[in-house]
């Protein structure tokens, strides 16, 4: 895992007959990558285009399948996992099969609609004819009073109540043909239907409606309110009308009888229909509930078989068909260390399909460029994928995913360095990691992620309870394991300077280390001193720690990434690039950035006094500026001396990196075009790169070496400006929520504390570990991709992609 | 006695760390995964380490002291011996 494997080009012969097997049993393998022998065919010029094209309509209606049952609900059986391959003939059943099913049910479902649709109106009929009846006993028993004869004038009285208050002659006239309409319309178009007609006909009719009350009717019509109106009117023309009217508002209108005796007979009528279509319905579904059930049975069997079917012919139309057709050659990349297990799979594949005739495999040399193999378990996956993400490797270059291991959690620990949070994260990783089988099947891009991410999680976790240990914060507490090394006692009389009166008079008091006993001399043995924690300048010290850290943690991290630089130009065997790159490269960084690294040391370990201590800032600038005043405090004697010499030597690294590889490469083109020029066959060498290009190329890696040495060190201060933002964060959240409630009222002040608690919880959980957790590993990985691998890492390589069933 | 040790610390965590990143290395079984995990025992040991020795090398020498408000030095006067 540390370079990538070494792969071969691999050719392969095998028959036609056999070729369905042979594939399948390399896909399940999963060690294979086939090339595309035919670069220049396009889509549908490809031999296998109907079959593809025909696995994907088979793809299609199981899909149409597998919706509907899904929508009646039923439930479907789990994959099986069937090793075996399906061969051509098998497949044309299958579609047929597939095929004949889709027809059925389409035919099953129009049938439905349609049913259902007579059994709505059925409905409708039987309610119209109830709310019917009582409009006509309503007018029936008004007649009663006035006594009229015809039974067609049943609602003259009603007619002459509501013209009664204009000068109507109708209602004077004696009993007139007064004909009915009868229907059911939506019960939110009815305000319109009443104006239309109104402005139409002025009040020459009489409009009865009221709300379908039946329940079954709602519950059939998806709950769409309807009304039952009845109109009342004379003369056919304005029935026609009205007719028209009603198509318009799609009113249904249905025949009613207007006697009681024939409205009674179409009661019942409706009333048969509506049981025989009742359970007409009922038949249907379940003829569709058992078909759909068969299905669901082997439906997942039939999916996977047909993706399958469709990688195979994929596959095919890769590979070259020669002239007799019996023979496939197949051209793959597979890493050398698995052409065993490759040949037996085709072995077994062949041997499946009845052929004896084993296939050939024949190594070729190539001059391309392999694909880049790195071979991961689970738990180094992660680590792979966001290495990968910024660039796959060369082919055999050194890969960084092993380190990335480690020192990404580590990154992000220093970053996010809180104890209580770092538990947090490590218990949420550890229950993504037991419930990864569940979590995987809810096919969410974001679970995806995170089950994908679950070791990088809990190595980030493990690690943040280190480095809060050490910065001694847990939710902006300090522990308090050993003693701590500050001692006030020690600064009051007869020892030191206070007394009682200075309390009194002052509301902050420094602690002086030069007063014995004060400081104890040793420091405190795990971490940060917990009385830190409770001092108002406790961010001077802080920050001054933090900061030196960072840079002793960045130029650290980047040696190590010029070592491993070291480890691929030995492994290419590249001893120019040794000499003329790595060396001054790294004599540079140790001379300015090494003496850096020194200078935190030693004003650590060496005591001074603080009135006279120099600051290693001001020093370093001094140093790259030549400028030495004569009162000017040195930490040891001699320093002048070797910091200009360190300078100097740095500087004079610049030009060797210049200059001398463009130099060498001029002379080496000389030689050889001399030696052309006399006759001498050394090959005919197109220049490929203009000189120009390599002096332009070297002075920009040049600068770019130099420039970024501080530039990327300034880069890793943000490991102290992101642990700065935490702890304040987390401090901010104790000093305003939880600090004031703790100190409230008993008793009602503990129902405030649960709330607040609840607050604070919410807070730090959304804020401080997701906010933070995801703007530190951003930050870590810029880190690691930006500041890190450019000093060793190509990254133009492309990654191998195996032809495999189990990402199916 | 307990004032003017710096030396146990240092000792007892440096002979951890090496156990960690130079002996454990040597007990891990032979399999595909070998140099995986003794990389990551390695870098763990050198990073961690390195931690604990900058936070405890930045204490030394301090070049001046916390300032704290007059409660909590009366505070500590009586609790803190």
């Amino acid at each position: 895992m540390f370079r990538g494997e070494e792969m071969c080009l691999v050719q392969l012969f095998f028959q036609t007959e056999s070729a369905h097997t042979c594939i399948n049993e390399l896909g399940l393998l999963g060690l294979v990558q086939f090339r595309d022998l035919n670069p220049g065919a396009a889509a549908f010029q490809r031999r296998f285009v109907k079959e593809v094209r025909k696995c994907e309509e088979m793809e299609r209606i199981l899909r149409f399948l597998e919706a509907e049952i899904t929508r009646s609900n039923i439930p479907v059986s789990a994959a099986v996992d069937s090793m075996g391959v399906s061969c051509p003939r098998e497949l044309l059943e299958l579609e047929c099969k597939i095929k004949k099913l889709e027809e059925e049910l389409k035919e099953i479902n129009g049938n439905h609609d349609v049913l259902k649709r007579n059994f709505i109106e059925l409905l409708e009929i039987r309610s119209l004819l109830k709310v019917s009846t009582d409009f006509f006993e309503e007018a029936e028993s008004q007649l009663s009073c006035s006594e009229l004869p015809s039974e067609d004038s049943v609602s003259i009285a009603a007619s002459s109540r509501t013209l009664g208050r204009r000068n109507s002659s109708i209602s004077t006239n004696g009993p007139q043909k007064l004909a009915f309409i009868a229907g059911v319309i939506k019960q939110d178009r009815f305000p319109a239907f009443e104006k239309v007609l109104w402005r139409l006909f002025h009040e020459n009719f009489i409009l009865r409606h009221a709300e379908i009350q039946d329940a079954e009717q709602q519950t059939e019509d998806r709950r769409m309110k309807k009304d039952a109106f009845v109109i009342f009117v004379q003369g056919d023309q304005v029935q026609g009308k009205i007719k028209k009217i009603c198509n318009g508002f799609r009113a249904n209108l249905y025949p009613c009888p207007n006697n009681l005796h024939a409205r009674e007979e179409m009661r019942m009528n409706v009333h048969t229909r509506i049981e025989d279509l009742r359970m007409v319905l009922r038949r249907t579904e379940e003829f569709k509930v058992t078909v759909l059930t068969k299905a669901a049975a082997t439906i997942h069997q039939w999916v996977t078989k047909v993706k399958k079917m469709k990688a195979i012919y994929y596959t095919l139309n890769l590979c070259n068909i020669d002239i007799t057709q019996k023979l496939i050659v197949a051209e793959i990349w597979c890493p050398v260390s698995d052409l065993n297990s490759v040949q037996n799979a085709l072995i077994k594949g062949s041997e499946q399909s009845g052929y004896t005739v084993s296939p050939v495999l024949n190594r070729i040399q190539t001059q391309q460029i392999p694909p880049t193999f790195n071979r991961t378990n689970e738990f180094t996956k992660g680590f792979q994928t966001i290495v990968d993400a910024y660039g796959v490797s060369n082919y055999r270059e050194i890969n960084p995913a092993p380190y990335t291991i480690i020192t990404f959690p580590f990154l992000f620990a220093v970053m996010f360095g809180d104890c209580g949070h770092g538990l947090i994260l490590t218990l949420l990783a550890i229950w993504v990691i037991k419930q990864q089988e569940q979590l995987s099947r809810w096919k969410s891009e974001f679970v995806d992620v995170l089950v994908g991410g679950r070791f990088i999680i809990l190595l980030m976790g493990l690690f943040s309870i280190y480095t809060g240990l050490i910065y001694n914060d847990c939710f902006s507490k300090s522990f308090s394991i050993c003693r701590s090394s500050w001692r006030v006692r020690h600064m009051f009389q007869p020892s030191g300077p206070w007394s009682n009166k200075t309390l009194h008079a002052f509301g902050h008091l420094h602690l002086d280390p030069e007063i014995p006993g004060v400081y104890s001399g040793s420091p405190y043995m795990f971490g940060i001193d917990p009385v830190w924690n409770i001092a108002s300048n406790k961010l001077s010290f802080l920050n001054s720690y933090k900061m030196k850290m960072s840079v002793i943690l960045g130029v650290s991290h980047m040696l190590f990434g010029m070592a491993l630089s070291l480890v691929n130009y030995m492994h290419f065997r590249n001893f120019q690039n040794v000499l003329l790159r790595f060396v001054p490269e790294l004599v540079f960084m140790l001379s300015l950035f090494g003496y850096l690294l020194f200078l935190i040391f030693f004003k650590w370990t060496v005591r001074l006094r603080s009135e006279t201590a120099p600051s290693i800032l001001l020093i370093f600038i001094n140093m790259m500026l030549f400028s030495y005043q004569t009162d000017d405090k040195f930490l040891y004697s001699g320093q002048k001396a070797l910091q200009m010499f360190l300078v100097l030597q740095a500087l004079l690294m610049v030009p060797v990196m210049l200059l001398i590889k463009p130099l060498l490469i001029y002379r080496h083109r000389v030689q050889l075009q001399q030696q052309a020029a006399t006759g001498n066959k050394m090959g005919n060498q197109i220049d490929e790169v203009s000189m120009g290009d390599i002096f332009a190329y070297q002075a920009i890696h040049t600068i770019e070496h130099c420039l970024g040495c501080i530039s990327n060190t300034a880069s890793y201060l943000r490991l102290w400006a992101l642990s700065l933002a935490h702890a304040e964060l987390s401090e901010v959240l104790w000093r305003m929520l939880l600090r004031g409630t703790l100190g409230c009222h008993p008793g009602l002040g503990s129902l405030l504390l649960a709330l607040v608690f609840s607050c604070f919880a919410l807070l730090t959980f959304a804020v401080l570990i997701v906010m933070e957790g995801l703007s530190a590993f951003l930050h870590a990985l810029r880190l690691h991709w930006i500041e890190f691998q450019n000093k060793f890492y190509q990254g133009a390589g492309f990654k191998f992609t195996p032809l495999s069933f189990t990402s199916l | 006695m307990a004032e003017h040790n710096f030396a146990i610390p240092m000792a007892v965590i440096t002979l951890f760390w090496l156990f960690v990143g130079g002996v454990v290395p040597l007990f891990v079984p032979k399999g595909p995964n070998r140099g995986v995990i003794v990389t990551m025992l390695v870098l763990t040991a050198v990073s961690c380490y390195l931690f604990w020795l900058i936070a405890i090398l930045a204490q030394l020498n301090p070049l001046f002291g916390p300032a704290l408000s007059n409660d909590t030095i009366w505070y500590l006067q009586y609790h803190w011996p």
